[in-house]
């Protein structure tokens, strides 16, 4: 999908100002509160005017202020997953999940109702009341419903804001699960950089009303780790879990890591600080920490006063952080080998 | 109990029709007048929204005048009307249209408040799923403004029930014709020895009004239940 954007909207005392062109799939963006992502949205959808400028999807036109041409949203075909669902509370869970797919041509209807429910688990919630429904099926209704309504873009606005971290991270199988069967482009918009990155590839970036560029959530996170408390979150995808002495052997690409906090299900998400990650040149003899993994360095890259090393396990990708005399003392280049050791109890499961 | 004359009778029904057609034919004006107040970007809103309101807080013999100048024989909607063989006042249509005019007020008032708790952020929606604003006022504004619709529809008819300054003037007061409960009343008020029918006359109004509100309540009530299900 290519998306043509250059707008201009005042509203009060903010601006708005968006000049991007971008294509892909998967598109995120990002930038804290206040930075001007809502109004972005509500303009894309046609909810809000602008002052002038123009959008194009695909090369259609939806606004174009030289050419007096501002489609109504029910004409941009441009979806909506709002924050709070905002279910019609007069209609269950069947006829919300309807109401789109039943007011477009047949023609259009590409995905099959019955194909959705499945892939979102919604057999069993379709005879309910909405108001019954609990903060995660709210938000897959809305996102069964959107996607029903056959759009040839979803915006999501901040889709898993108002969910606990918990609930957060069982909806995002969901929609990568959706967004992957359905093939639907998406423009996710959000300040969370997990949830970036586990649904975007590439990131425009908003700050104070102003468009900055274009970047990629990958890149976001490696910049944020020099001002971050937290360092650099390496997210990864866990398979076959086993249990060995209480603790959970996975699968990692054809390596083993073992860590305390598993689960039972074959595919796990979780994270792991650049932090947490200490290198040694050697094998260790032995250590209090379960993973000693061989690697080898990528790339040095620099954030703040540390330094982020990508590193190169087995073909997996793994960052770490050290400081710039580490980086003397290992000897560290791009090329040389490396011991990355990592404690069971250091890994966060996500999902 | 009491012996009612045939007019009695007759003012009994003509009270219940004149209401209900009243209310019936301000039904979906109220509605459009309220959406537009709510909902659209109207010059002059605070202009329209005060015309709507003007029968409210004037006297209804003020109301039942200008009617009366404007749908006479030499009123300039009247002498158009006159010309296709319709004649309004002096009939019992007059005694809706005066119905009509002076409960209207409530009936936008009412309807309004119900569409300005619906949520805008539902009508954004339904328009992102392919909603036109006509569908989106039919699929979700109406049904989520049903409550106070009822509402608004109940205070109306028994507004109209007890409609009578405009009426009167208007419609004038001929037994049989145009003389609904409260002009019977006022004419027995004004005859010796009617106080005993009077007090009738008013017993009956004083129960039709109290049915009309509890019947009113329990649509409410329903429908606010169907609404949470």
């Amino acid at each position: 999908m290519k998306l043509e954007v250059s707008l201009r909207k005042q509203l009060g005392p903010f601006n708005l100002a968006a000049d991007f062109d971008v294509t892909g799939e998967r598109l995120g963006v990002f930038g804290p509160s206040g930075s001007g992502k809502s109004t972005l949205m509500h303009l894309l959808a046609g909810l809000l005017k602008p002052d002038h400028g123009s959008i194009r999807i695909d090369g259609d036109t939806l606004f174009d202020s030289a050419k007096g041409i501002n489609l109504p949203p029910e004409r941009r075909r441009i979806g909506v997953v709002f924050q709070h669902a905002h279910l019609f509370p007069h209609l269950g869970v069947r006829r919300n999940l309807l109401y789109g797919y039943r007011r477009i041509p047949a023609s259009e209807r590409k995905i099959d109702p019955q194909d959705l429910i499945d892939v979102l688990g919604l057999g069993p919630l379709l005879e309910r009341d909405v108001v019954s429904l609990s903060g995660g099926e709210r938000q897959r209704v809305a996102l069964g419903r959107t996607l029903l309504a056959c759009p040839r873009l979803i915006l999501l606005d901040e889709p898993l804001t108002g969910l606990d971290e918990k609930l957060k991270y069982q909806i995002i199988p969901y929609l990568q699960k959706v967004f992957a069967e359905f093939a639907v482009p998406l423009l996710l918009i959000s300040h969370s950089l997990n949830e970036m990155r586990l649904l975007t590839g590439q990131v425009l970036e908003f700050a104070g009303g102003n468009y900055i560029g274009q970047t990629s959530a990958e890149e976001l996170a490696r910049r944020g780790m020099g001002t971050s408390q937290i360092g650099y979150i390496n997210l990864l995808e866990l398979r076959n879990p086993r249990l060995h002495d209480g603790l959970f052997c996975y699968g990692w690409g054809d390596q083993e890591i073992v860590l305390s906090a598993g689960a039972d299900q074959a595919v796990g998400m979780f994270e792991l600080s650049s932090k947490d990650i200490t290198l040694f040149k050697r094998h260790p003899e032995a250590t209090s920490a379960r993973n000693m993994l061989r690697c080898k360095v990528v790339k040095l890259f620099g954030a703040g006063n540390r330094i982020g090393v990508e590193l190169d396990c087995g073909g997996r990708q793994l960052v770490s952080q050290v400081v710039a005399e580490a980086v003397h003392d290992l000897g560290l280049q791009p090329g040389s080998e490396i011991i990355a050791v990592i404690k069971a109890s250091a890994f966060r499961r996500l999902y | 109990m009491f012996e009612f004359t045939p007019t009695d009778w007759q003012a009994m029904e003509l009270s219940a029709r004149v209401a209900i057609t009243a209310t019936l034919l301000s039904l979906p004006f109220g509605f459009a007048a309220a959406y537009l107040l709510v909902f659209s970007r109207l010059p002059f809103k605070a202009l329209f929204d005060g015309l709507i309101n003007l029968p409210l807080v004037l006297p209804p013999v003020v109301v039942g005048y200008l009617l009366l100048l404007l749908l006479g024989r030499n009123g300039w909607l009247g002498g158009m009307l006159n010309e296709f063989g319709i004649q309004i006042i002096f009939t019992w249509k007059a005694a809706v249209l005066a119905s009509m005019v002076v409960g209207f007020p409530l009936l936008v008032r009412s309807i309004r408040i119900g569409m300005e708790g619906v949520d805008r952020q539902l009508i954004q929606a339904s328009r992102t799923l392919g909603a036109p604003w006509y569908d989106t006022l039919f699929s979700v504004i109406l049904p989520l403004s049903g409550r106070s619709l009822l509402a608004g529809a109940s205070l109306m008819f028994a507004r109209s029930l007890g409609e009578f300054g405009a009426t009167i003037i208007i419609a004038g007061n001929i037994p049989g014709v145009t003389q609904t409960i409260p002009l019977a009343i006022y004419d027995y008020t004004s005859t010796p020895g009617g106080d005993r029918m009077a007090l009738a006359l008013c017993a009956v109004s004083v129960i039709l009004a109290l049915a009309v509100l509890i019947f009113n309540e329990g649509l409410v009530k329903r429908f606010g239940r169907e609404q949470s299900r």
